[in-house]
Order: structure tokens, then C-alpha cells, then sequence
């Protein structure tokens, strides 16, 4: 078939066939480029504005600051609570070329621990890529000068700074300043739904106790951003444009650092709290509660070692200043006296016999004094000066417990004293309420005579007493006690606490001067309880002893059994004020199991008075009564 | 036939087509500049782009002095040793990256489909040219199956994009000979019905998935998704007037993959916006203008197919790219012809412009 076709090629032929093939391909190509320019001029031009915005949102990201967070001042402008730059060694392991061997060189540079090893093996796979992890925090300065040197030599390593919480008064301040921590999940979801979680986006801490977290808000300070552009990996180009973050307010407190110092030494080894109150304005000059801790483990995330060392019988976690429920004992006899006579119960002069117990007919119990065979004839200045327990046992009897609940209610008793930290309880103010709620038991007129002497069913905080204490030597005038004096931002100074609470009114003022007289005379008298302690003093101290028996347990915690004999021994509690005629300074004190107010608390007393009116001269001039 | 004629004659006796050249050297110009930013201004990298721009231009011009004649008779044997090298590629070849292309040849690798982008054309260029055109149907398939016979064998590899490529130029001989309109109308009725059980049977997980994610983008902007939606943003952020040279925030900043390679038209435009994708453009179809011309006016029918089917298969490179990047046709590994970086294809491609080259100038010498 195919060799009887014709041989001769029509040339001219297959050249126009050709040519007209050629022309259509290039049609076809013409039509194509069509398309392609159609097509990317609805990406170009109509669509360019999406197009743009997606351009941006890959590449700027906004990175917020955190802001600095405000320092913590005492009153007299000694650093309390301070950021201090902390440097971690930090690893970005996609910079580095040889993971494993960076790591053992680097390790005999500085000491990594397996279990930081693991750590940062650990977070370095659950992190985004080029995002630097912390191999070792906290280094000391021997290591960066060590590591520093040697930079060059581990490229993907560096030292970075960051600003941390640190107290540099460690376990003095713990109970008053508290803490702050790594925020959790669950603060978090509270910060959510109070609308702040976007002010704490870079925010690594949160206050947890203490003024940190009573004043979180005002210390926190509002978080700053930056815009930045990143490539694909999420790693930083440029900064196009920064808001910086605005730092915390600053605060000043009420506290004396030197007080409180004063106050944790004499406290030495005693489980117990002190509480220093300035009564001209409620400002706490000193709150300290034995055994504390050091705050500053807290802040980078205490070892379970640390914290199971915490959970101790003596309960250092506990604010024994303001948690520390305890039986007021004798030092709400003033109090009472005051009660007393403005219900006529007794008057200036009424005396009683004190055989050394009280009875109440067709009762077989008998209330005992402290004083076995009694104080004899008792009026109500001797009733306090010596402390004697029959003289309040048998006003208290005659009052009624529905008198003297509400009456002590006005001195803050039963309830929060206010003071600016969360840490605290109202203790128990009894009634007969209370008793019906807590019980389902009616009050018993025996109940009323041991509440006469603050024992019984009352308990008290440290802060309480010295509060009420307080009120009454201000003869009614109620100045809530607190921390926080000033908040302080750049120049603008803010008093933050200066409110008055109202005052307790009686109907017979001279009612004040009789109970202050007899506190008074508690100090100066021989036969007064705190007379010895207070010996030789150049200022003019008044105040009252209290020796609580601990029948049942103080705090209502559960001890052991073994432990229960040391516990059971009395309390000593002591509250004084100073100079007598001008009261400057309230001073409350607890010390657990450690024996009799006068002997164990007013000497603690002593010495914070001693510290506190050698740094206050003028007024001991003034004053200089003895 | 003296020396010393005239300007044009210095080029006609180096057998180099001076538009044409002008037209690539301007290309290349463009390419040093647009991978220059897409490198991310990396000198070794620049350094290894021109070297092979170089040997690039070496191999057209080395091409350009074989004869037409001597290039028909060297067709057959390129074709034969293609083929073999094909399906030793299979049984012994060199995988990468999933793909089993290379041969290693101890010194070098090579990748015998480049080759074979010459070899088919020229192949059937050689036997339909023979005889009378347009070809007779037992001719047609022949040629077909001359065609087929590599594609299967390449596309096996897994190398859909040059399978696609290498079918096409053979295809393009066909055309260009004279297929009847009635034929091309049938077969592509054919093709269409034969889609599905190629869908089925015919391509690999990760081409089905190409083409899934190339009708749908945004279904997995993470995944596979993610290379066509950041090249669509690239090229639509780039606007009219484009970001300006080294500015491309896609490009710098490499949320686009492959930028230097499959993805520089996506640098391109993002750049230089639609201006710059104009003036590519227009070059291109400056080069596709000349060079059918220059296929028109070939000597015999062997040059005008071949010359032919060279430059539509340059437009196919073209087109699969941008279509490509542009979201218009699925992710298939084609470069942007002159521009890409990337070493065996533009050689392969500039040796087809060398073989251009000398069929224009064939004729010329034969008119003196």
C-alpha cells in the first residue's frame, strides 16, 4: 500500500498546511496568555486589598510587654520588695548545629543537673520552633562571667535577663508582704472573666498572698505591645512600632522594717505573733507570725522537699497575726470594765470582796482566780492592775451575755478588722446566736462567766485585740487597722486607707479615762502584772497581761497526740500602748504554750516600745514621765 | 560567500538568531535579578545560578553548529539510548525526595528524562517528516506510540510534570503535520472519558491529592493547601506596581515555598506586581512569536515540526507554571522556563534554543 503511493511532496503545500498549524498555535498560545493575565488581574488588581491584609497578618504579630510590676516600700523608704534581673542560660535549638554535644560542653562550664537537662529536653518538644527555653534559670554571677567568655564557642545559646520578684527580707516580711508566684490556670480563667487576661499576656507572675495579692491591681501595671515582623518560623526581623507597658504603682506601707525585725528576733524559736499598731491612724507598724518561711522559694516555684518542710505541726503557712484564733484572756478586761460601768454595774469606787473564787448558787462548780487565795477587797482599778478574774466573773454573770457580745462587737470583736491582706478570720465574738447556730444549744448563764475573763467560747486574732486595744485608748475613735499607706505613681501620689471607721460613743466619756488609768497602772504599780517587765523604760508605757488556759485547742487545728502536752500549756498574751498620755504605738502580742503574759509578753513588748521610742525622739522628750 | 558581508552575517556564521538571543540574554537578566531576591541575596547560591546559565548558553550554542541533517541522523539513536536509560532509571535508579529520577553515572547524575525532552520531539518530528504531510492514521499511531512509550515510562518515576511536558512537545509534532480537526476533536473526547479511571488507577496519592487541594485551597491552608494559598498572596499583595525589588515580604520573609525554584513567578509578581508580570509576558511571547517564525520558514519538514513543537512546548512550561502558582491548575513541578533557578531544565531547554537556532540559520545558508 504504502510504496504505491506517489513519491513527489507537494512542498508548497505542507508549507502552507504548516503555516496555518503555526497560526493557530499561536492563536491558542495568544488565547492562554489571555486567561493567565485575566486571571492574575483579578488577583492583582480586584482582589489586591484581601491579598494585602493576608500579606500582613502573616508576617507582623504583635508581641505584648509585660510591665514592670510596683516596688514595695516601708515607711520610712527601706526596699522591701523589689525586681531584681535574674539570668537564665537559654537555648533556641534550632540555632544550635550539634544539640548534644553543645550540652555536655556546656555543662562542664557551668553545672547542669540531669534533672534540668530533662526539663529543657522535655519543654524544648512542646514549644514552637525558634522560641528560646530555659536551660538553667537563676544563674549566679560567677556563672554568666564564666559563660559570657565562652559565648562564641555555643552559638545558639545565650544569657538573657528577666525581672523577678525578690524580698530581700526574706522570712521577716512573708506574713505581712506575701508572695508572688507563677500565675495558674485557674487565676487565669478568673483574670478572663474579670476582662483582664489581655492586660496579663506576657505577665509570668500574679500576687498570692499578702499585700502582693491584696493590691495586686494597683502593683500589676498595664501591659505594652509590639509590633513586629517574623518570618515563617515565628522568628523576630524588626520592631515596626512599640506602646511600652506602664509599670505598676509603687506603695509605701505603714511597717517599720526595724520594728519588724525587732519583733521576729524576740520572737526567736516561740510559735506566736506580733502585732504594732500606730494609734494615731491604724497604720501597722509591725506584723509578724512565728515560725515564718522565705517568701523568695515561692517565687521560682518551690520544690515539693521545700514545701513538704512547710506542712510541719508549727504551721509556719499559717498568719498567726491575723489567722491565730486565740482567747483574748485578760486583756479584754478594760473592756469589760468599761462595760461595766456604763451599765452601772459597778461605779469608780464600788469594791468586792474576791475570796479567790467565784459561785453561783445551787451550783456545785466553783470559778477560780488565778490567785488562789484571792485578792481581797477589789475595786475596778485594782480588778485590772492584778488581773483579778473574780471581780469580771461575777460582772460578766450580772451583765449577760446579749451585753457584752454587743458591746465588744463595737471594738471589732467577731469580725474582720479590715486590714488590706486576704489572710484573715473573724474568730468567734460568742452570743447566744451563735452558740444556737454552732451547737444547736441554748446559752447556759455559767457560759457568760468565763467569757467575762476572754476565755470560754471567745477567741480572738492578734490583730483584733490590738485593734480594740486601740479604739480604747483613742477613747472611741476607730482607726481601722492597715498596711498600705501611699500609692506612688511617678508624681502621682495617692493615700490610699486614711478613711475613719465610725467611733464608739459612750454615755459616760469619763468611762475611757478610768480603764486607760488602770492600764497605766498595770505598768507603773508594784503589784501591777506587767510592772517588772517594764522597769526603768523612758517613756510611759500602759497595758494589760493575759494568760489564756488552753482547754481546748487555740486554733481549732487537729494535733497529735504526742504533741498535746506541750500544747496545753498556757498562752501569753500581752497589749500595751505608749506614752500613757498620748498614745502613740499599740502593741499586741501572742505567744503560744510558752507560759504567763507578764512574764513572756510584756518583755517582747518591752523591747519593741524600746526600739520604737529610740527612733522616735521628739515625742520621747515630751513624754519622759518616769 | 566572502567574510566581512555585513553585521548579520557575523551571527548567520556563528549560527545564532539575533532577536531570539537578544530576547534570552534580557531573560536572564531578569532571572539573576528575581533570584538574586529570592535567594535571599545569597552570593553562593547566585554564584551557582550563573554558572549554570552559562553552561546553559554553552549548550545552545554548541547546538546551534549541528546541522539539521546531522541532528536527523543522530535522532534515532538519542531516542533508543533515552529510552534505555529510562528504564534502567527504574531498575536501578537514584531516588530523591520520593521520586526515582537519577541515574548515577559515578561522576555526575543524570536525569535521562531531560534528554528525552529532546529526543521525542525530534523523534517524531524525524518519522512524521519522512512522509507526506499530514500524516496517514497507521503513521499517527506510530507516532503516538512514540510518544506514549517515554511519558508511561517517565511518569512511573513518579514525574507527572515533565510526563506532561514530553507528551506534550510529541503531541505538538502531531498538531503542527496536519492532524485532522475530526481526529483532534475525537481524541479529546477520548481523553476526557478516559479521566476518570486515570483519576482512579493512573496517579499517585500525592498527585490526586495536588489536584484536590488545587480545586480547593482553603480546605487545608496548613497542609497542602498551604504553598498555593501563600503564592496567591504573595502575587495579589504584589498589586499593580508591586512591593519593589528585595521588598517582598512573602518572599523575604519565606512564607512562600520553593520561592527560587517553582514559586518565582510568585516572587515575580509580588515584586514588580502586574507591570513586571506584563513585560515577562511579552518577552515570552516575543520568543514564541519568533521562534514559530522562524519554524514557518525552516527548510524541510523535519526542522518546521521540530521548531515548532520546541516552542509550543516552551509555552507549556509557561503556562503549567503560572497557571500553577496563579491557582488556576494544580501543583505540578514545572519551572518557570529562563527564569527558575534550577539547573538541568534550563540547559535542556537553552540546547532547545540552540537547535532553533541552527534550523533558522540552516536555511539561511542554503538561500545564500
Amino acid at each position: 500500500m504504502l510504496k504505491q503511493r506517489p513519491t513527489i511532496r507537494d512542498h508548497s503545500a505542507e508549507a502552507n498546511l504548516f503555516a496555518r498549524r503555526a497560526f493557530v498555535g499561536f492563536v491558542f498560545v495568544l488565547g492562554l496568555v489571555a486567561v493567565l493575565i485575566t486571571n492574575l488581574y483579578n488577583i492583582q488588581v480586584k482582589d489586591h486589598q484581601d491579598y494585602q491584609t493576608r500579606s500582613n497578618d502573616n508576617r507582623i504579630k504583635v508581641i505584648p510587654i509585660a510591665p514592670n510590676r510596683g516596688l514595695i516600700y516601708d515607711r520610712n523608704g527601706v526596699l522591701l520588695a523589689e525586681n531584681k534581673p535574674v539570668y537564665n542560660l537559654e537555648v533556641i535549638p534550632e540555632e544550635v548545629d550539634n544539640l548534644e554535644k553543645s550540652l555536655e560542653q556546656v555543662s562542664q562550664l557551668i553545672t547542669i543537673t540531669e534533672q534540668e537537662k530533662q526539663d529543657f529536653l522535655k519543654d524544648i518538644k512542646n514549644t514552637r520552633r525558634f522560641k528560646s527555653q530555659v536551660l538553667k534559670a537563676r544563674l549566679d554571677e560567677a556563672d554568666v562571667a564564666t559563660f559570657s567568655v565562652n559565648q562564641h564557642k555555643f552559638p545558639g545559646f545565650s544569657i538573657e535577663a528577666r525581672l523577678a520578684r525578690y524580698y530581700p527580707f526574706g522570712d521577716t516580711l512573708t506574713h505581712a508582704l506575701g508572695y508572688v508566684a507563677k500565675l495558674n490556670r485557674k487565676e487565669l480563667n478568673k483574670l478572663e472573666q474579670e476582662g483582664q487576661a489581655t492586660n496579663y499576656r506576657a505577665t509570668h507572675d500574679i500576687g498570692k498572698l499578702g499585700i502582693e495579692k491584696y493590691y495586686e491591681q494597683l502593683l500589676h501595671g498595664q501591659v505594652g505591645s509590639q509590633r513586629v515582623e517574623v518570618n515563617n518560623r515565628g522568628r523576630v526581623i524588626r520592631t515596626l512600632s512599640m506602646l511600652p507597658p506602664q509599670p505598676g504603682s509603687d506603695l509605701v506601707l505603714t511597717l517599720d522594717i526595724g520594728l519588724q525585725q525587732i519583733a521576729q528576733h524576740a520572737l526567736k524559736d516561740m510559735r506566736g505573733a506580733v502585732v504594732v499598731m500606730d494609734a494615731k491612724d491604724g497604720g501597722i507598724l509591725a506584723l509578724y507570725s512565728n515560725p515564718s518561711y522565705d517568701p523568695n522559694l515561692f517565687v521560682h516555684g518551690i520544690s515539693s522537699k521545700n514545701y513538704k518542710a512547710l506542712l510541719n505541726p508549727d504551721r509556719p503557712l499559717i498568719n498567726r497575726a491575723t489567722q491565730g484564733r486565740y482567747a483574748p484572756a485578760s486583756t479584754i478586761k478594760p473592756h469589760m470594765a468599761i462595760l461595766a460601768l456604763e451599765e452601772n454595774m459597778v461605779t469608780e469606787g464600788t469594791t468586792m470582796w474576791d475570796p479567790g473564787f467565784f459561785e453561783i448558787r445551787n451550783v456545785e462548780h466553783k470559778w477560780r482566780d488565778w490567785k488562789r487565795w484571792g485578792h481581797g477587797h477589789v475595786d475596778v482599778y485594782k480588778a485590772i492592775e492584778e488581773s483579778c478574774d473574780t471581780y469580771f466573773y461575777d460582772t460578766a454573770y450580772r451583765l449577760g451575755i446579749t451585753k457584752i457580745s454587743n458591746f465588744m462587737a463595737h471594738f471589732g470583736f467577731g469580725d474582720l478588722s479590715g486590714i488590706d491582706i486576704h489572710e484573715e478570720t473573724t474568730a468567734i465574738l460568742p452570743s447566744k446566736e451563735w452558740k444556737e447556730n454552732r451547737f444547736k444549744e441554748s446559752w447556759w448563764p455559767g457560759d457568760t462567766i468565763s467569757v467575762g475573763i476572754g476565755q470560754g467560747y471567745w477567741t480572738a486574732t492578734p490583730i483584733q485585740i490590738a485593734n480594740a486595744t486601740n479604739i480604747l485608748v483613742n477613747k472611741g475613735i476607730n482607726h481601722p487597722p492597715h498596711l498600705a499607706q501611699v500609692a506612688k505613681k511617678e508624681d502621682d501620689v495617692t493615700q490610699i486607707n486614711n478613711e475613719e471607721k465610725p467611733p464608739v460613743v459612750l454615755n459616760n466619756p469619763d468611762n475611757w479615762r478610768i480603764a486607760i488609768d488602770a492600764m497605766h497602772n498595770t505598768v507603773t504599780k508594784v503589784t501591777g502584772t506587767a510592772h517588772k517587765a517594764f522597769k526603768g523604760v523612758n517613756y510611759d508605757p500602759a497595758g494589760k497581761t493575759g494568760t489564756a488556759q488552753v482547754v481546748s485547742i487555740a486554733q481549732g487545728e487537729k494535733y497529735d497526740a504526742e504533741s498535746l502536752k506541750e500544747r496545753q500549756r498556757d498562752n501569753a498574751i500581752y497589749v500595751g500602748f505608749a506614752p500613757y498620755n498620748n498614745p502613740q504605738i499599740v502593741v499586741s502580742i501572742v505567744v503560744e504554750n510558752n507560759g504567763g503574759g507578764s512574764t513572756v509578753g510584756a518583755p517582747i513588748a518591752r523591747q519593741l516600745m524600746d526600739y520604737y521610742f529610740a527612733a522616735n525622739p521628739v515625742e520621747l522628750a515630751r513624754n519622759n514621765t518616769l | 560567500m566572502t567574510a566581512l558581508h555585513d553585521k548579520r552575517s557575523i551571527w548567520m556564521r556563528m549560527h545564532l538568531d539575533l532577536p531570539l538571543l537578544i530576547a534570552i540574554l534580557l531573560m536572564m537578566a531578569g532571572s539573576i535579578t528575581v533570584v538574586y531576591s529570592a535567594s535571599g541575596q545569597e552570593s553562593a547560591m547566585m554564584i551557582r545560578h550563573m554558572t549554570r546559565m552559562g553552561v546553559a548558553i554553552i549548550a545552545m550554542v554548541v547546538l546551534a553548529q549541528i546541522p539539521p541533517a546531522t541532528l536527523k541522523r543522530l535522532t534515532i539513536p538519542m531516542y533508543c539510548v533515552g529510552l534505555l536509560m529510562l528504564v534502567g532509571v527504574l531498575l536501578f535508579g537514584v531516588s530523591s525526595k520520593g521520586a526515582q529520577r537519577w541515574l548515577d553515572l559515578g561522576l555526575t547524575r543524570f536525569q535521562p528524562s531531560e534528554l528525552m525532552k529532546l529526543a521525542v520531539p525530534m523523534m517524531v518530528a524525524w518519522y512524521i517528516g519522512r512522509k507526506h504531510l499530514p500524516p496517514r492514521p497507521l503513521h499517527l499511531i506510530f507516532g503516538f506510540a512514540i510518544v506514549m512509550l517515554p511519558t508511561l515510562l517517565i511518569k512511573e518515576q513518579p514525574d507527572l510534570g515533565t510526563s506532561i511536558l514530553i507528551a506534550s512537545s510529541g503531541i505538538f509534532v502531531l498538531f503542527l503535520s496536519g492532524l485532522s480537526w475530526r481526529l483532534i476533536s475525537f481524541l479529546s473526547a477520548a481523553v476526557a472519558l478516559a479521566a476518570w479511571p486515570f483519576w482512579q488507577y493512573g496517579m499517585h496519592a500525592y498527585q490526586r491529592q495536588r489536584v484536590l487541594t488545587f480545586l480547593d485551597p482553603e480546605s487545608d491552608p496548613l497542609g497542602s493547601g498551604y504553598h498555593i494559598i501563600q503564592s496567591k498572596i504573595a502575587i495579589g499583595s504584589g498589586g499593580v506596581e508591586g512591593k519593589g525589588w528585595l521588598q517582598g515580604t512573602q518572599s523575604q520573609l519565606e512564607f512562600l515555598p520553593e520561592r527560587h525554584t517553582d514559586f518565582i513567578f510568585s516572587v515575580l509578581s509580588e515584586e514588580f506586581g502586574l507591570f513586571g508580570v506584563c513585560v515577562l509576558l511579552s518577552l515570552y511571547l516575543f520568543i514564541i512569536g519568533r521562534s514559530l517564525y522562524i519554524a514557518v520558514n525552516a527548510q524541510d519538514a523535519f526542522g518546521k515540526l521540530l521548531a515548532g513543537a520546541l516552542t509550543l512546548t516552551f509555552f507549556v512550561y509557561i503556562f503549567v507554571n503560572i497557571g500553577m502558582v496563579s491557582g488556576l491548575l494544580p501543583v505540578v513541578g514545572v519551572p518557570l522556563p529562563l527564569i527558575s533557578y534550577g539547573g538541568t531544565s534550563m540547559i535542556t531547554l537553552m540546547a532547545g534554543f540552540g537547535i532553533i537556532m541552527s534550523i533558522a540559520t540552516d536555511k539561511r545558508m542554503l538561500l545564500k
